[in-house]
C-alpha cells in the first residue's frame, strides 16, 4: 500500500493535507472559542459567488474566491459591529446570496465549467504543485501574525468589551481575525471543498478543546488532530477508492463523536 | 473634596426609539463608594456602558479625570454582569487575571514583564484565589469566578472600579466575603455598584442613586422613600422585601 507514495499527486496531496491542518488548527481554535462557526460558514459559501465570477471573467477561480471572501468577511464584520444587525439571519442571508451568485455567474459563463465539482466538494489529489506554494506562504502570514498578535486576538476573542475598555484597537482586531478565517476558507476549499469546509475548520479545535486548557495548547493539539485526520482520510480514500474530502471529513467526525464520549465517561467518574 | 474621577454630564441615550437615559448628571470622587440602585431595564448597564465607552451617548459627555479621551479608560476596572460573561474559553485564573495588564503593555509585540507578573500576583493574593491560579476559570466555583473577574479589574490599577449586578449569582455567605473584598478595596480606589436589588446594598456606600431612565441623587447614603417613590413608582413593595433599616433615615421607617 506505501507503492503509492511513489505518485507525486499523491504526495503533493499529503503535503497540502499538512499544510490545512496548520491554518485549520490554529485559525479554527479561533472560531470554536469565539463561536463564530456560522459566520465561517457564511464566508466559505458566499466563496462559491467569488468561484464563479472567476469563471465567469476568466481568470483563476481561486482567485476570485479568495477576493469575495474576503470582502465579505469585511462586509459581516462591519456590520456585525457597527449595525448589531440580527447576525444569524445576516449570515443566513450571506450564505444563500453567495451560492446563488455562484450559480448564477457559471449559468452566464459560456461553455463547461471544469472542476466545478471539485470547488464544491474538494479534490485534495488534484491539486498542482504551484498552489502547494501558495498554501505554504499563506500559511506563513498566517502564523506569522497570530504569533504576533497572540495576546490581543486572546483579549478580543475572550472579552471583548473588556479589551475596548483597555482602548485595543477591537474593530480593527476583529476585522483583521475575520480576513483571517476567509483566506483559511480558501485555502480549505481545495482539499474538502465549500461545502466541507466548516468541518475540518471547527472539528478538530472541538476535540482539542476538550482535553487542554489554553489557546496556544488548543491550536497545537488541534494542528496535530487535523494532520492525523486528513492523512487519514486520503489513505482510506485512496484504499476504497472513494471521494477524498468527505472520507477526511467523516474520519475528523467520528473521531469528534469518540471524544465527546470520552469526555462524557471521564465527567461521570 | 478632591476632584472627581469621574464626571457624567448631561448624558442621554436612545435606542431603537426609546430614551434609555434621560439627563443623567453624577460626579464620582475618588473616595466614594457610590452605589446606584433601580428596576430592571431602567438603564443602569447602558449607564455603565456609557462611562466605559462601549456606548456613545446621543447627547451629553463622560469626564474621566477631568478628561474626555479614549485612552483614559485604561484607569476604569470593569467587572461586568455575570451572565455575560464566558467561563468555557480555554484560559487559566492567572492568564485571565494577566491580561487585565495589556492597556498598560506598550511593547510590540505586546508581551508582559516582571512587574506585570507581580501585579498579577498581588491581585490574586489580594482575591485570596493565588493557589486557583492555574485552574482553568470553568472549573472554579462561582465566588471564585466573581473574584478572578475582579482581581482582572484590579491588575490595571483602576481609579474606579465598577461592579455590574455582581451578587446575582452568588449565595449568601459568597455575599458576605464579596462586601469584606470591597471594604479592603475601598482605601484604594472609588468603587461604583450598579444592582437592581436595593437589599444588598451594605452599610459601607458613601453615596447612593436611583436611577429609572432620570438619575435620583441624594448627598447622603440614605436611601430616601422620594428618590424611590420616583424610580420603582411603587416603594412600599419594595420596602417589604427586607430593605436593611441602617441604610433608611429614621424618617423613612416611620412612615
Amino acid at each position: 500500500m506505501f507503492e503509492v507514495l511513489g505518485f507525486e499527486f499523491f504526495r503533493n496531496a499529503l503535503v497540502a493535507g499538512v499544510l490545512a491542518s496548520v491554518a485549520c488548527g490554529v485559525i479554527g481554535t479561533y472560531v470554536v472559542v469565539r463561536r463564530m462557526v456560522s459566520v465561517s460558514g457564511g464566508i466559505s459559501h458566499a466563496a462559491f459567488g467569488g468561484i464563479g465570477l472567476g469563471y465567469f471573467l476568466g481568470i483563476d477561480p481561486l482567485i476570485g474566491a479568495t477576493g469575495f471572501t474576503v470582502a465579505t468577511a469585511l462586509g459581516m464584520g462591519t456590520l456585525q459591529l457597527r449595525a448589531r444587525q440580527q447576525m444569524d439571519t445576516l449570515i443566513g442571508a450571506v450564505w444563500a446570496a453567495g451560492m446563488a451568485l455562484g450559480i448564477l455567474f457559471v449559468y452566464l459563463t459560456p461553455g463547461f465549467a471544469p472542476d466545478l465539482f471539485s470547488y464544491l466538494f474538494g479534490n485534495i489529489l488534484l491539486v498542482p504543485r504551484d498552489d502547494i506554494l501558495l498554501m505554504a506562504i499563506l500559511i506563513a502570514i498566517i502564523v506569522a501574525v497570530v504569533a504576533y498578535l497572540y495576546r490581543e486576538f486572546q483579549a478580543i476573542t475572550f472579552d471583548p468589551d473588556y479589551a475596548t475598555v483597555m482602548n485595543l484597537p477591537v474593530e480593527r482586531l476583529s476585522l483583521l481575525l475575520l480576513v483571517l478565517i476567509a483566506l483559511t476558507v480558501v485555502m480549505l476549499i481545495q482539499v474538502v471543498g465549500i461545502i466541507l469546509v466548516i468541518a475540518l475548520l471547527t472539528l478538530p479545535a472541538a476535540i482539542s478543546r476538550l482535553f487542554t486548557t489554553r489557546i496556544w495548547s488548543m491550536m497545537l493539539l488541534a494542528v496535530g488532530l487535523g494532520i492525523v485526520f486528513s492523512v487519514t482520510g486520503i489513505w482510506l480514500s485512496y484504499l476504497l477508492n472513494v471521494p477524498s474530502g468527505a472520507t477526511i471529513i467523516l474520519v475528523s467526525t467520528l473521531a469528534y463523536a469518540g471524544a465527546l464520549g470520552t469526555e462524557r465517561l471521564r465527567q461521570g467518574d | 473634596m478632591s476632584a472627581p474621577v469621574i464626571e457624567v454630564d448631561d448624558v442621554w441615550v436612545r435606542m431603537r426609539g426609546h430614551t434609555v437615559l434621560e439627563g443623567v448628571s453624577l460626579a464620582i470622587h475618588p473616595d466614594e463608594f457610590y452605589a446606584i440602585i433601580g428596576p430592571n431595564g431602567g438603564g443602569k448597564t447602558t449607564l455603565l456602558r456609557v462611562i466605559l465607552g462601549l456606548l456613545a451617548p446621543s447627547r451629553g459627555e463622560v469626564r474621566i479625570l477631568g478628561s474626555t479621551g479614549a485612552e483614559m479608560r485604561r484607569f476604569l476596572g470593569y467587572v461586568p454582569q455575570f451572565r455575560t460573561f464566558d467561563f468555557d474559553y480555554p484560559i487559566t485564573v492567572r492568564e485571565m487575571v494577566l491580561s487585565g495588564r495589556l492597556g498598560h503593555v506598550t511593547r510590540r509585540p505586546r508581551r508582559y514583564d516582571a512587574n506585570d507578573r507581580d501585579r498579577t500576583e498581588e491581585a490574586l493574593e489580594t482575591m485570596r484565589i493565588a493557589d486557583l491560579a492555574d485552574r482553568q476559570i470553568r472549573d472554579l466555583s462561582g465566588g471564585e469566578q466573581q473574584r478572578a473577574i475582579i482581581a482582572r479589574a484590579l491588575v490595571g490599577d483602576p481609579k474606579v472600579l465598577l461592579l455590574d449586578e455582581p451578587t446575582v449569582y452568588v449565595d449568601a455567605p459568597t455575599e458576605a466575603q464579596f462586601y469584606e473584598v470591597l471594604d479592603l478595596l475601598r482605601d484604594r480606589m472609588a468603587i461604583v455598584l450598579v444592582t437592581h436589588d436595593i437589599g444588598v446594598i451594605p452599610a459601607h456606600v458613601t453615596r447612593v442613586a436611583c436611577l429609572n431612565r432620570r438619575l435620583y441623587t441624594h448627598d447622603t447614603n440614605e436611601i430616601t422613600p422620594d428618590m424611590l417613590e420616583a424610580a420603582y413608582h411603587c416603594p412600599v413593595d419594595l420596602i417589604a422585601h427586607g430593605v436593611p433599616h441602617r441604610v433608611f433615615s429614621e424618617h423613612s421607617r416611620e412612615e
